[in-house]
């Protein structure tokens, strides 16, 4: 597991006005946590809406690695490696577009 | 103007003519059939007579009103054998169990999360059960009101699959009556629909087909505007976002019953806006009856979790959605519909999904403002769907 793994981090609608519209985006980070840090990182505000103060993540997101829900692995500290495929989505909503 | 003509005028204006939205209080009666006859001139007079006349016939408003001379009028009008497939229409769907058990559903008073929110007795909040459903939620009655008018304008006929798309009730009701009528039904659902949605619809025997569940409700509704292109299929297009039919099922049921069971009392009504027809319908209803407030909830963000829910500003608007209707339109976070959707199992015990919570929020946020006003009310918040249909989702996670 690399350090710095390249991740792609899929976007659904509602968030890509943080992305300037890219429903695809390439993060670092070791874990879904770090990943997640990144994501704010390149875009402030983005990571208020996935995650509470405590940092776990929101009940209404569901984060999947690889098509898998990180709640039925370690949340926010799933491990990550490079080319693993991170998707965000809220827990089906009445939908939104840019 | 009596009920009897503005049943008549709203179906043909607001349900066939597709026209903007009408204020039908500022029509009259030949300002309305000028209307019916520049705005949909490909349908034949019989068949708005028919709908019209199958409506009133189906709308629960008191149709032995209308003067005789309206009724010997229409008559004329209508062949004898369009009123004969109206009436078999008519019979077929009123002999069918699941569309008996539609509607008439309890409006129950909540004391004790009145109490809870530390409400004065002037403030009363009701809540309108509509998971007692066959199809567990609200939108049995937009399914319902579709097919018939479908099936009345000739629009659906026998063999045609009846196709939209649907972020979840919508197409269990869809299902739920596609199976007692014999009506196939294809139904275009974000992947992202819980399991329970999923099975549900399975169990119904629909066909399901997924869209990107990244694009949400709004995905699901461009790829079925891509499907119903393909002539291969004979689709009739439900398309719940913009057909009045969808208004016209609580105009002619919920409005009503709530209106009954406050006794005229009620003050403000309180809907979340999905497809928006709640609040179209009994809220167009309710304009007419007396003085009420009209108030839509929406997600306070883009990004939510509140099943069904749109928020206007970033979604695709529904066509049937009126914006000089609601009086006032509240934001709610998902986390806050949430909140109240747990009270309301834990205080009330009443187990409801989580745009009921939303509704409860606002009107708990409506109650404390009309409180400190000294202001007493009689609001109604719509109760969408039951909890239970959530039980895999963040909504009633365990701590």
């Amino acid at each position: 597991m690399a350090d710095e793994a390249g991740i792609t981090v899929l976007i659904p609608t509602p968030l890509r006005r943080f992305t300037d519209g890219d429903a695809k985006v390439t993060m670092a980070g070791a874990s879904v946590g770090e990943v997640l840090d990144s994501l704010e990182r390149a875009y402030p505000g983005i990571g208020e809406r996935l995650r509470d103060d405590s940092g776990q993540i929101r009940r209404f997101v569901n984060v999947f690695v690889n098509g898998q829900n990180v709640r039925d692995r370690d949340g926010v500290d799933t491990s990550l490696s490079e080319g693993d495929e991170v998707g965000i989505i809220p827990a089906m909503a009445g939908g939104s577009r840019v | 103007m009596p009920s009897w003509i503005r049943i008549h005028v709203y179906a043909d204006l607001r349900l066939l003519a597709c026209c903007p939205a009408v204020d039908i209080a500022r029509f009259d009666m030949s300002d309305a059939c000028t209307a019916i006859l520049k705005a949909d001139s490909h349908r034949s007079a019989l068949r708005r007579n028919a709908v019209s006349y199958f409506l009133m016939n189906n709308s629960g408003l008191p149709f032995h009103d209308s003067p005789k001379s309206y009724v010997s009028g229409q008559s004329a009008i209508m062949s004898n054998f369009q009123a004969d497939t109206v009436a078999t229409i008519a019979s077929t769907l009123e002999n069918t169990g699941v569309v008996r058990s539609i509607g008439n559903t309890p409006l129950v008073r909540l004391h004790r999360l009145e109490r809870h929110l530390g409400l004065p007795a002037s403030i009363e909040i009701h809540l309108k059960i509509e998971w007692v459903n066959p199809g567990g939620s609200i939108k049995d009655r937009t399914a319902l009101s579709i097919i018939q008018a479908a099936i009345a304008a000739g629009d659906l006929d026998r063999g045609q699959t009846l196709i939209d798309a649907t972020s979840g009730n919508t197409g269990i009701a869809y299902a739920m009556l596609g199976a007692a009528l014999e009506i196939p039904v294809t139904l275009v659902v974000p992947g992202s629909a819980s399991e329970e949605r999923k099975r549900t619809l399975a169990a119904y025997g629909a066909h399901v087909v997924y869209s990107d569940p990244y694009e949400g409700s709004d995905g699901a509704i461009r790829l079925v505007r891509d499907l119903v292109t393909d002539r291969d299929h004979n689709y009739f297009y439900a398309d719940q976002y913009n057909n009045q039919a969808n208004a016209v099922a609580h105009y002619t049921t919920t409005g009503p019953e709530i209106w009954d069971q406050t006794s005229g009392r009620l003050t403000h009504f309180v809907a979340a806006l999905g497809t928006t027809g709640t609040l179209m319908g009994a809220g167009g209803f309710f304009r007419h009856r007396g003085t009420v407030e009209l108030i839509g909830v929406q997600p306070a963000e883009a990004f939510h979790g509140i099943e069904g829910l749109k928020h206007l500003p970033t979604a695709i608007v529904p066509g049937i959605f009126d914006p000089s209707l609601p009086d006032r339109i509240e934001g709610v976070d998902t986390e806050e519909a949430f909140d109240a959707a747990r009270a309301l199992a834990r205080i009330e015990g009443y187990f409801a999904g989580s745009s009921t919570g939303a509704n409860l929020a606002a009107a708990a946020r409506l109650g404390s403002e009309l409180a400190s006003k000294g202001q007493p009310a009689c609001i109604v918040a719509v109760g969408c769907d039951g909890g239970s249909r959530y039980l895999s989702t963040g909504l009633w996670e365990l701590n």
